[in-house]
């Protein structure tokens, strides 16, 4: 089985050649070997240039219907409370132009504080934790601002290579105002020695890009005798309707 | 003020638990009249089926209205949203029970926007599944136009007798066209 040293060394000399290049890649690699499950599943041929259409200008609506407030808080899922560091996620969703995303939704799923999901593949020996799923949705307030109460997710180990481990993260499924700018993604936290072994954090070649996914510790979102907190802000790519300040409410929607 | 765009990351093997909901490939019950199975198959660039793939979709109405109707993740088995997720099933197929989606303006070629996501997918992928039939909307449509003549095919669904077939192939010999944005 493939060392971690081995892997190191394919990420390292990756992120040299990136650097030779002088071209600024500011989205992951699709191509990026050390990550082996990539290696079969990511086009060869240039992606086609589209301008988008009708229907993917614009994004699926969701509304108080869809989402219970209740659920962007993790820890209140169960009987019990969670063991673990209890800690609160916030931040803002806007496009590339800064305008706050709206009223739309955000989704998160990550492992429990030992470092396991409740999923069936997940074989890690580690303990799952009967109160704690590890699922929560909310949508963006009138600000673009999400917020989720959690417990830290521990770091866990896979298969990519021998010793393999992921570094501590929350995967976060987030929707724009257009289709075009639907993406999933996963947020960090600062500092994680393992980074720089991580072939998933790394298919991201670029230093500062990467920085983008680490959220920053926030001592004014912790709260007394209560939770840490961290802030992470997320940015869509620009998007090309034009754009409608702010659009009036159509009679369907649940969530004026 | 322009803004350097988040990266993607890969959805990762374990999303099952957590994005898939309820009703979640249903944009209509299957018995719906007009109902039909927009269906297919994820394959990786051995030609092997992806069993931890995910599609979503978003289409307009029959009568090519766009939506904006909120219930998509608590469907009430009424109200026609237009977006729909799929999880791959151990075989790589996945399957949405829905309605055809119209052409938005006179003409148009109609089609589904479509997402991928997998496990080893560093980031998600666009592309579109047109409607077959209509030959003369499909003739005139730009984005179709501007591919190359023996991958337009990757673009079509097929219909057959459970309703549309659409493969997607994320690497290899037919390689589905995927789509880059501008600002992307
Ligand atoms: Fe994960």
């Amino acid at each position: 089985m493939t060392s971690q040293a081995d892997i190191t060394a394919e990420i390292t000399a990756i992120e040299a050649d990136y650097q030779r290049s002088g071209v600024e890649e500011t989205q992951p690699r699709r191509d990026y070997p050390p990550y082996r499950s990539s290696i079969l599943r990511h086009p060869t041929k240039d992606l086609h240039h589209a301008d988008p259409e009708t229907i993917e200008l614009w994004a699926p609506c969701f509304g108080h219907r869809d989402v219970d407030p209740l659920e962007a808080d993790l820890t209140i899922q169960h009987s019990g409370e969670p063991i673990g560091e209890r800690m609160v996620v916030t931040g803002r969703v806007v496009d590339g132009e800064g305008r706050p995303v709206r009223h739309q939704l955000v989704e998160i799923w990550q492992a429990n504080a030992g470092g396991r999901y409740i999923h069936k593949r997940d074989q890690h020996p580690a303990p799952l934790d009967p109160n704690f799923t590890g699922i929560g949705r909310c949508l963006t307030d009138a600000d673009g601002g999400y917020r989720f109460q959690t417990i830290k997710p521990g770091p866990y180990p896979w298969k990519n290579h021998h010793n393999a481990w992921r570094p501590a993260h929350i995967h976060f499924s987030l929707f724009g105002t257009e289709f075009t700018q639907r993406m999933v993604t996963q947020m960090y936290f600062p500092g994680d020695p393992l980074f720089a072994l991580d072939p998933i954090y790394q298919t991201v070649t670029d230093a500062k890009a990467r920085e983008r996914l680490v959220a920053t510790y926030d001592h004014d979102v912790t709260s007394h005798e209560w939770a840490t907190g961290y802030r992470w802000d997320i940015v869509l790519t620009g998007s090309h309707r034009t754009y409608m300040e702010p659009q009036p409410a159509s009679t369907d929607r649940d969530d004026a | 003020m322009t803004l350097t765009p988040t990266p993607g990351q890969t959805v990762g093997p374990f999303f099952h638990y957590a994005l898939p909901y309820d009703g979640d490939r249903d944009l209509v019950p299957p018995s719906t009249p007009g109902a039909i199975a927009l269906h297919g198959t994820v394959y990786d660039g051995a030609g092997a089926p992806i069993p931890d793939a995910l599609i979503e979709i978003w289409q307009a109405a029959p009568d090519g209205t766009v939506l904006q109707q909120p219930g998509s993740l608590r469907r009430d088995g009424w109200t026609f949203t237009g977006f729909g997720r799929a999880s791959t099933r151990r075989d790589g197929t996945y399957a949405f029970s829905t309605l055809v989606p119209g052409p938005t303006e006179d003409g148009a070629a109609a089609f589904f926007a479509v997402t991928v996501f997998a496990r080893g997918l560093t980031n998600r992928l666009f592309t579109r599944a047109y409607v077959p039939g209509d030959e003369a909307a499909l003739a005139a449509d730009r984005l179709l136009a501007s591919v190359e003549e023996d991958r337009r095919s990757t673009l079509l669904a097929v219909a057959d007798a459970y309703g549309l077939r659409f493969d997607i192939r994320l690497q290899g010999e037919d390689e589905t066209v995927f789509l880059r944005f501008p600002g992307h």
